[in-house]
Order: structure tokens, then sequence, then C-alpha cells
């Protein structure tokens, strides 16, 4: 292969790069963006949730000792394992995921950074006070008490009076909004900052995974976050879509958390899987057998898990066809892992000699251990009538455990020790390394397989308290010893990481002699030259790949735009496209995210004026870092390789951006999926208080045509625009008059579709009909509002001088957000006008 | 020494005496029976399944070069992984559809006794509802006659609630707006314990419920006096004085005792409540003192359940509440 640079390079570029990339010093690290250290700071962030929620189910297993026990009562009992589960799974597993995303991520990919490290840092920053807030609540009794699932009815105002409840709907309500961020950032790093020649076959099953976990979750979240809103508007003003008396449904809850809840569960195991794929060849020295295997097997686990939900409502009187049809797909999940299982062992086994027993090892070889059997309960509860028995048991507690903690916990304990040699001067050690694992593994073992026997035995979940005399005290007894024993391993290895954890560049590069581009020398610019990718254990199959990189005779081993930068490839074949230049350490993300993770707590305590002037100021500071964003394409063409010049600058289809606001719209669509599911659910269940014969029919159809007309004459101005931006962005009055015009049919269409339904008389708080079409102008009211504030932007960067004909990206964002909003609305309009004159 | 080798295994008995009340393993119902059956056939199969998994990864970890050069392609993962489970878990399922049948715990029966159970905050709203439409109100309690299947049926007044009697069927969510219908039938005579298997908020822990089940000819004679009216409390007895108080300090506004004023009907028919297995939803064993202890302290017994601690009576008043209730049977 001829190297893309074989010259020698010049004096000095290491240094420039170093200069570049260096990391600002002191309390101003808060500022950096770079995915090396907020990765880090997220992942320290995720296990310090990990570990605050273990302290909580340690107290919770000493309450559970012995039965009739009093020690820390009923209501903090509730607290806690709301808290506990909560933050398990929204403030350590997902973001622990996203954490290894952001951090590892680009390091596979031997990129420089993630292609949005501004949208990364905003996002980290607004997890980190807004889950830390969220958690302190259990501090003061705030705390939420309807258990992690938050069930209506139960926490509807009426019966759950109190703050507690809106903690959880507002609080995780915005993590999962930075999780979305997250995953905008995966899915477009994945795709589009590859090496190049690494295409999609070439690439890391852990690059897979990921890609896959933030395509879940841009499916999975927005329909959480639909519920979310749903609960907290009929908390905060009566619109009753979950109350059984005015035609709402409490099962309506259950489905779209369960829709989301599910596939969390496959969210959080397949980054764990991909994360056991880069580590079992490396201990075996052999590459994975089953390549494509475990690809299919991952896009397939995706797939399926979208179609079992149902599994956590078999006790709830579904009819028995669609029991059966839930049952046999839960157990049709099985197969893929059991492919990705036989795919490990088979790579042990591959291996000519043995599998290399290391710390990290053992923790892979526990993870199959554990996860295997939580695999085997999970059969055994997708079948229905044993899950009748089993159903909110302690036997389904210690399934999921098996599941979460062998098939993320351990995978992830594996990650720090196999990882840590990347992003510490000293490993950890491998000898307290044996001391963690056989407490942690026994502990489990001892406190989550006697859980079994206990909840067939009858013992049901979330009781703080139990009957001393019917049989649970001596299998209760022993769990909580063993949750204590796996207490002792979490702390040694947390005293270890004290001791010997120490960022910085590791003494030994390689250690494990591993085969992916992570293990090439790294600074703080991630590697000196983006290395050109033949296979898919590169390091093995070209040993001299490290000092060529080294010397910088592949892609971009210089900042030629002389600020950081990335290679942005193709991304299906990852062909070089162009040099997308990335911002740099700066306050506004950090801000902005205070302010937005202040805005929503201070709206959770009611104190909506000054949570308006945080919201107001988050809005501000994202405009800050957003207007040094789209650089234009004053740096011309560079060159990236002795016979590869690039432009550094790309608008359109084939610029990074244009691919997240895509990715954005399909987020914003499958929350609209998740309203129309609603919708239409919701009138299977109360057909009685639809329009028209239930409730006041829907305005005449002159409302929805002219609203309809509004928004097509709108997307026609934006049109028109786009084709002669040449022209009209030439003219300091076209322009803006094009834009504002494009605006005012925006909100007009929004204020008749308002007022049509006003007229009707037709109001929110009614029954569930009202409370579902007055949503659907919610929706239509938030795509307006980003709309606006977008538009103006962009009018901003007009007047400004910064937006043309070639600097357009502003521009074209607009246009799709406007056209997708024009879709969206034209759907809901049919949905909303058309389907009870259907019906009627 | 020896008196201690005599005593030993009995108490070791009268512990055990209420082990296995609330346990699935022990079935004396039709629905657990069944499920019982598929359960070991599922912890038969899951164990195979485990201890073949774990015999292939030390064959890969430990075996010899022959042997783990043979488990080393790409044929164990797509026999292991793909072919096995699609064959064994659609064996599996089969036959867990033919053991059950179809829609097993919705089944709908033509029992003659019907029974309307409705969930509250957090306690059992027990309805009998013979075939002839008459009514009979209870709480907390179920009573069913042996051999006879009974179909309950399942409602919430507050929150979703789950009806969950392990030694007899799988459970049954009830959910506001919704009615669940599921069938009973015992097998044996005794007593099961039941239990609330969905979080309802605060005390979801202490709302249990005993179920008795009895001969068909002495249920039928139970019903005929749980029907009656409460009966008067013998004349200069404590009870006269406590059903006064009972009647002068609000306790009617909540409760009802069939044939007195009191005619509440927010909180549990005290009509029998001397005849039941436990107070407060199986939380308290059923007895005079528990009676008073209850009715002091409830808040403490069962935080943030709805009946205040009623601290105004003084010991004797107590008593006398307490006897009242007692011999409401």
């Amino acid at each position: 292969m001829e190297l893309p640079n074989p010259d020698p390079r010049p004096e000095g570029e290491v240094r420039e790069l170093e200069r570049i990339w260096a990391i600002p010093g002191g309390y101003r690290l808060i500022i950096e963006v770079n995915n090396t250290v907020i990765g880090l700071i997220y992942i320290g962030v995720a296990f310090l949730f990990f570990l605050m929620a273990g302290v909580l189910a340690l107290i919770m297993r000493a309450q559970l000792a012995v039965g009739d026990n009093q020690l820390i009562g009923q209501d903090l009992y509730n607290q806690m394992f709301t808290v506990h589960g909560t933050t398990m799974m929204f403030l350590f597993a997902v973001p622990a995921m996203e954490a290894l995303g952001v951090m590892l991520l680009p390091q596979v990919l031997a990129a420089r950074d993630l292609p949005f490290p501004r949208l990364s840092a905003f996002a980290i920053w607004a997890y980190v006070v807004g889950g830390l807030v969220f958690f302190s609540t259990i501090f003061y009794d705030l705390a939420p008490k309807g258990g992690w699932f938050m069930y209506p009815p139960m926490t509807l105002t009426e019966y759950s009076p109190g703050d507690n409840a809106d903690f959880w709907l507002l609080g995780i309500g915005f993590i999962e909004i930075s999780a979305i961020a997250g995953a905008v950032e995966i899915v477009v790093g994945t795709l589009r900052t590859r090496p190049p020649g690494m295409s999609l076959a070439k690439m890391p099953v852990f690059a897979w995974s990921m890609l896959i976990f933030a395509g879940m979750i841009m499916l999975a979240f927005p329909a959480v976050i639909l519920a979310t809103m749903m609960l907290e508007i009929e908390r905060a003003f009566g619109w009753p879509f979950f109350t059984a008396a005015l035609g709402g449904d409490p099962l309506l809850w259950q489905h779209l958390f369960w829709f989301f809840g599910h596939p969390d569960v496959y969210i959080i195991f397949l980054p764990a899987a991909g994360l056991v794929s880069m580590i079992v060849p490396t201990m075996a020295r052999t590459p994975l057998v089953g390549y494509h295997l475990i690809v299919v097997a991952l896009i397939g686990t995706g797939f399926f898990s979208f179609g079992l939900w149902v599994h956590h409502m078999f006790t709830t009187g579904i009819p028995a066809l669609s029991m059966a049809f839930f049952s046999a797909a839960s157990m049709a999940v099985a197969v893929p892992s059991g492919i990705q299982v036989f795919a490990w062992i088979a790579t042990i086994a591959a291996g000519r000699q043995r599998f290399r027993i290391t710390t990290a090892s053992l923790f892979i070889l526990g993870f199959l251990f554990i996860f295997i059997l939580g695999g085997l309960t999970g059969v055994m509860v997708a079948m229905a009538p044993f899950d009748y028995q089993v159903h909110d048991t302690y036997f389904v507690v210690a399934h999921f455990h098996y599941v979460l903690v062998g098939g993320f916990v351990f995978p992830l304990f594996a990650t720090f020790y196999y990882w840590t040699p990347l992003f510490s001067r000293k490993p950890l050690s491998e000898r307290l390394g044996r001391w963690v694992f056989w407490l942690m593994f026994i502990g489990f073992n001892v406190a989550f397989l006697p859980m079994h026997l206990t909840g067939l035995k009858g013992m049901p979940r979330r009781v703080w308290t139990y009957p001393g005399d019917i049989g649970w005290d001596m299998l209760n007894t022993i769990s909580t010893v063993g949750a204590y024993v796996l207490g002792a391993g979490v702390l040694i290895f947390v005293v270890d990481l004290i001791a010997r954890f120490r960022a910085g560049n590791a003494e030994v590069e390689n250690p494990w002699g591993a085969g992916t581009l992570e293990w090439l020398p790294n600074d703080v610019y991630s590697t000196r030259s983006v290395p050109h990718v033949t296979s898919r254990e590169p390091l093995w199959d070209r040993p001299s790949l490290p000092q060529e990189v080294r010397d910088g005779h592949h892609y971009l081993p210089n900042a030629p735009t002389g600020g950081r930068e990335a290679l942005v490839t193709s991304p299906i074949h990852a062909r070089p496209q162009y040099v997308v230049q990335i911002p740099g350490p700066g306050w506004p993300p950090f801000l902005a995210a205070v302010f937005t993770a202040a805005c929503f707590l201070l709206l959770t305590i009611k104190l909506v004026p000054i949570a308006l002037i945080c919201g107001g100021l988050a809005i501000t500071f994202c405009i800050a870092w957003a207007w040094g964003l789209d650089p234009g394409p004053s740096k011309g063409m560079v060159d990236v390789a002795k016979h590869l010049r690039l432009p550094t600058y790309m608008a359109g289809p084939t610029s990074h951006s244009w691919w997240a606001m895509v990715v954005l719209m399909l987020v914003a669509a499958s929350l609209y999926l998740a309203y129309v599911f609603s919708y239409l659910f919701l009138w299977v269940v109360s057909p009685e208080v639809w329009a028209p014969a239930g409730s006041p029919a829907p305005p005449p159809g002159r409302w929805p045509i002219s609203t309809g007309a509004l928004l097509l004459a709108g997307s026609g101005v934006v049109w028109l625009v786009s084709r002669g931006l040449k022209k009209v962005a030439a003219s300091r009055v076209a322009m803006p008059a094009a834009l504002l015009l494009s605006l005012a049919c925006l909100v007009g269409a929004l204020a008749l579709e308002l007022s049509g339904h006003l007229v009707t008389g037709l109001r929110p708080g009614d029954n569930a009909y009202g409370a579902m079409v007055y949503l659907g102008v919610v929706l239509f009211g938030q795509l307006a509002f980003a709309l606006v504030i977008l538009g103006l932007y962009t009018l901003a960067r007009h007047l400004a001088g910064k937006l043309d004909a070639v600097r357009r990206v502003n521009f074209d964002n607009y246009m799709l957000l406007y056209d997708y909003t024009v879709v969206q609305s034209l759907l809901g309009l049919g949905l909303v006008h058309g389907f009870p004159r259907l019906i009627g | 020494m020896s008196i201690a080798r005599l005593v030993a295994p009995l108490t070791l008995l009268a512990l055990q005496g209420c082990a296995g009340i609330q346990s699935a393993l022990e079935p004396t119902g039709a629905e657990a029976e069944r499920i019982n059956v598929l359960t070991w056939l599922l912890i038969s199969f899951s164990a195979a399944v485990f201890l073949g998994v774990c015999a292939i990864t030390a064959a890969a970890l430990f075996g010899g070069d022959a042997l783990r050069e043979r488990i080393s392609g790409e044929r164990l993962v797509i026999g292991g992984g793909l072919l096995f489970p699609i064959l064994a878990l659609s064996l599996l399922l089969s036959y867990g559809f033919y053991l059950m049948g179809p829609g097993s715990p919705v089944a709908h029966s033509d029992s003659r006794l019907r029974i309307e159970v409705e969930g509250k905050r957090w306690w059992w709203r027990v309805t009998y509802v013979g075939e002839n439409g008459r009514r009979i109100e209870s709480a907390n309690e179920i009573r069913l006659p042996v051999g006879q299947p009974v179909e309950i049926e399942l409602t919430s007044a507050d929150v979703i609630h789950s009806f969950w009697v392990p030694k007899l069927a799988g459970k049954l969510d009830m959910i506001p707006g919704r009615t669940n219908r599921m069938t009973l039938q015992v097998t044996e005579a005794g007593i099961s314990r039941g239990q609330c298997a969905e979080y309802c908020g605060g005390p979801h822990a202490l709302m249990a419920f005993f179920v008795i089940a009895m001969p068909e000819h002495e249920f039928a004679a139970w019903l005929e006096r749980e029907a009656a009216d409460a009966a008067l409390p013998p004349t200069d007895s404590e009870a006269v004085t406590g059903q006064a108080l009972f009647q002068s300090s609000g306790c009617v506004a909540c409760h009802r005792v069939r044939g007195t004023v009191a005619q509440g009907t927010i909180g549990p028919d005290l009509t029998h409540v001397g005849s039941r297995h436990s107070l407060a939803a199986a939380t308290l064993e059923n007895d005079p003192a528990e009676f008073a202890r209850w009715i002091r302290d409830s808040q403490h017994v069962k935080p943030e359940n709805l009946m205040p601690s009623f601290e105004i009576f003084t010991a004797s008043e107590l008593r006398q509440l307490a006897a009242y209730m007692d011999q409401l049977r």
C-alpha cells in the first residue's frame, strides 16, 4: 500500500497540533469540549451515580434483611427504591454507555473528535447538573416515590400531591433530551468520522453496537418523552390523558413507557456486547469468529426489541392472542443473544494460544455466566402463564439484575480494566482486580440467586417490609449478605481507582496487544495522522501502522486550517470528503447547560418566572455558541494527503450538519408517531368521548384547509428562497422579507389551528379527546417555537453577512426543519380534523 | 437434653407453620397447579441449557487442542446460537400453550358464585354475588368453596393494584376504568395468603388478605351467616358501651355495620369483622388487643393508610370498642 503522506513531515507540526488541542488548565477545564476530557467527566459522573444508587440498594437490603424490620421505614424506602431504579437506568446505565460513545468511540475510529463537541459538552453538563440535583432530593424528603415506572393514576396529583413526582418527570424528561443529543452525536460520528477505508464491513463491532444503540435511542426515547410530557401536563393542568373517568387510560402510560422501557434494556446491553466483542478477540489473540453474524444479531436485537414491550403487561388482562404474539416475540429475541454468546465462545476456542486470563477477561467470563442465567430466566418469564406468577415478584428482581448487572455492569468493569491504560498513566492493579472480580462475582450470585426462590415463594417487589413468619426470612438474609460482599468488591475497585488513576497517556502503548485503532499512539489531538484502514484488525495486519501514524504518514498529519478539525468521510465506504472545522473550548455550552437544567428544576418547584429567565438565558447561550459555527469556505481547499485536496466547508446532503438535522427530524417523527398511537389508542378505549358524538365536532373544513394552505404557502416561500438563494441572499430586503413571511405563515397556521378548536367550545380538560386534540396543537407549537428562533437566527446571520449562496448551512437547516414541520402538521390536520369525520 | 431434643423439632414445626402460605411452589388451586408443572419444566430446561453452555465454555477455555479446534468455527455459532434456540424455544412455546390452554387467567366460566373484588388504597372490598343477584359485602378476606370454580371480578377504585394468591393462581391487575376477570378453583381446604402485587404507593407492602377455602356445605352455611346483619351485642357487656362509642365517635362515617346506624362506605364493611382471619388487610392478628392497637395507632401500624389514629380514646374506651368489634362475628 502506498502511504497517503509518504514524505517526511516538516518540523513543528506536532507542536502546532499540541497547541491547538491543548486542554485549558485549572477550573477552565469545564469549558473544554474535546471528547477525551468531557468523556472522562461523563463516565466519572455516571460511575458516581452507580455508587450512590448502589449505596441506596445496600440500605434497602439492610431493611429487608429480616422480616418486620423497622430500620428505615416505609416512606423513605419507597423513595429509595424509586431513586435507585431511576438512577441506575437513567443516570447510570444509559449515560455510561453514551459516555463510552463520547470517550472511546472517536478513539476506536481514530477520529480527532466527535463532529459536534459542543453539543456533547452541553449534553454532559446538563446531565451532570440535572442528575445531581435529582439525586439529592432523596436527602430532603422530596424524592419521587412512584417507582421508576411512575404508573399513573398513582402518580397523578390526586394520589401523589407534592413536588416529588414532578422531580421525576421534569428531571428525567430533560435527561432524556440530553440522551438524544448524545445519540445524534454518536450516529453522525459513527457514520461520518470513520477513518478512510474503514467501510461499514470493517467497522469494529463496538462502533456497530453504538450506532444501533443511538438509533434505538432515537426511536425509543421519544415515546417516554411524550409520556412524561402528558403526565406532567395532566398533573399541572388537568388534561385527562390517564384518568379513566374522563376517557383517559392508565394503560396508555404503560404502553408508552414500555415501548421505551423494553428497548432500553437492549439499549444498555448492546453497547456492552459490543465492548465484549472488542475484548474477547484481544484476549484470545484471534479475530472475532462470526463478525457478520454478530452484526446481524445486533441489528436483529434492535429490531425485535421494539416488538415485545407488552410482555411487561402480561398481567394487565390483555387479550390472549396478543399475549401469544408477544410471548413468542419475547422468546425470539433470545436468538440474537444466543448467536453472540456462541460467537464469543467460539472465539475463545479459536485462539491458537489459550484465552489469556486477566481481570478484564475474568469479568467477561463472569458476564457470560451471569448473563446466560439472566437470559434463561428471561425465556421463562416470556412464557405468559409463568409470568402471571412471578411478575412483580423477587423472581423478576433477580431476572433483570442478572440481565443488567451481568449484561452491563460486568462488561463495564471489564472495560475499565481493559481500556484504563488508554486514559490513565498507570493501569489498574491486576492483583487487586482479582479481589474485585471474585468479591463482585460471588457477592452478586449470593445476593441474587436466592431471590429467584424468594419470588417463587410469593414475595412481591417494592415492599418495604414483610411478615417474619411466612418463610422468606432466611433467603432475604442471605441476599443481604451477598449484597454487602458485592459492595465490598466495588469498594476495593474505587480505592484502586483513586490510588492509580491519573489522567494522561500510558507508559505502555497497547499493553494487551490489541488489533484495533484506539491502541495507536495517542495524544490530546488523538492520533497524529488519521490511518488508512484496510482490515478489521489494522494493528495486527499492519504492524508498522503505529509508527506510520506517529510519523504523520497517514491522512491529516497537521492542522491545515489552523484550528481544531476532523476528517469527514462518506457513510458507507468511508471515502474522505472534507475537513470539518470544529469548535474548541468555550463557556456557552457549559452555561447553556447549567441554565437549561436550572430552568427545568425551577419549573419543578413552581418558580415559574425565574425558570423562564433561566430558559431565556439557556437559549441565549445556545445562540452565542451557534454563532461561532458555520465558518464558511474561507479556508478554501487544504492538503490532507499527498494526492488529496479536500474542501474545508460543505453544505447540503454531504455536510455533517445536514445529517444531524435529519437525525433530529427522525427523533421528532418518532415522537409524533407516539402521539398518533396515543390518539388512536385512547379512541379505541373510550370512543364515547370522541367527536362528533361525545365532544364538539371539529371546526368546519375551511379552518384546517386555511391552516394547511398557510403551511404550504410558507413552505413554498422557503423553497423559492432556496432556489434563488444567490439572488435573494444578495438583497438586504428580499431575504429578511421572505424569512419573516415564512415565519408569519407558520405562526398564522398555528394560531388558526388553535382558535379553530377553541371556537368549537372544546377544552383540553373536558375529556381525553379534548386533551389529545390540544396536545396536537402543543406539538405543532413546539416545532413552531423552534422554527421562530431558528428563523430569526438565520435572519440575523444574513444581516451580519454570514449567510450567502455558498455559506448556507443555517438556511438549509431552517428549510429542513420547516419542511418537516409542514409535513408533520399536515398529517396532524388530517388526523385531528379528518378522523372524527371518518368515524362520525 | 432429651427434652430439648424432643422439643426442638416441634418448635421448628411451629415456626414453619405459616411458611409456604403464599408460595407458588405449593399450589392448592387448579390454575397454580398447572403453572407449577410449567415452572418445573422451565427450571429443568434452563438448568440443562445453562450446564450445556458452561460445559462448552469450559471446553473452549481448558479443552485440548482438537476439542477447541472443533468448537472454534461459525458452525458452533449457527448451531448453538441459531438452530438450537429456534428449535428448543418453539417446542417450549408450543408445549406451554398446550399446557395452559388458550388465555387461561381470563377464561370465563359459568360459575354459580361471583366475587367482586375492588382494590382500594390499601385494602380490598369483597362482594359476594349469588345466583339470585344477592350482594353480600365484606372486606380483606375471601372465602371459597373447595372444588367449585368461582369467578372473580377485579376492579380498582383509585390506583392500579394487582390481585394475587400464589397458591391458587397467577396475578391479574386491577385497573381503574377496566374490569378484569379470573376464575379460582381451590383443590383443597385450607388457608392461603394473597397480596397486592402492583406497587400502589404508601403501605403497598401491607396490603394483603387471606383466602379461606372450605368444603362446599360449610361455605354455604358461612355465606348465610355472612349475609345476616350484625347481631346485637350481649346486654350489659363492654361491647354495648363499645357500640355506643363506635356510633358517637365518627366511626360510622366510614364504616358500615349492617343492621345498625353505621352505614359508611368509605372504609371496610365491619359487619362480621370479628370472624375474619386478620385485621387491616392482613397486617394484624384478629384479637381485641390488636383491635385496640389499630384504632389508637393505625398510622404507626400502617403508615399513610387512610384511617387516622384515634388517640382520643382512653384505655378503657379502647377496650370497649375492641370488645364490640371482636363480637361482630
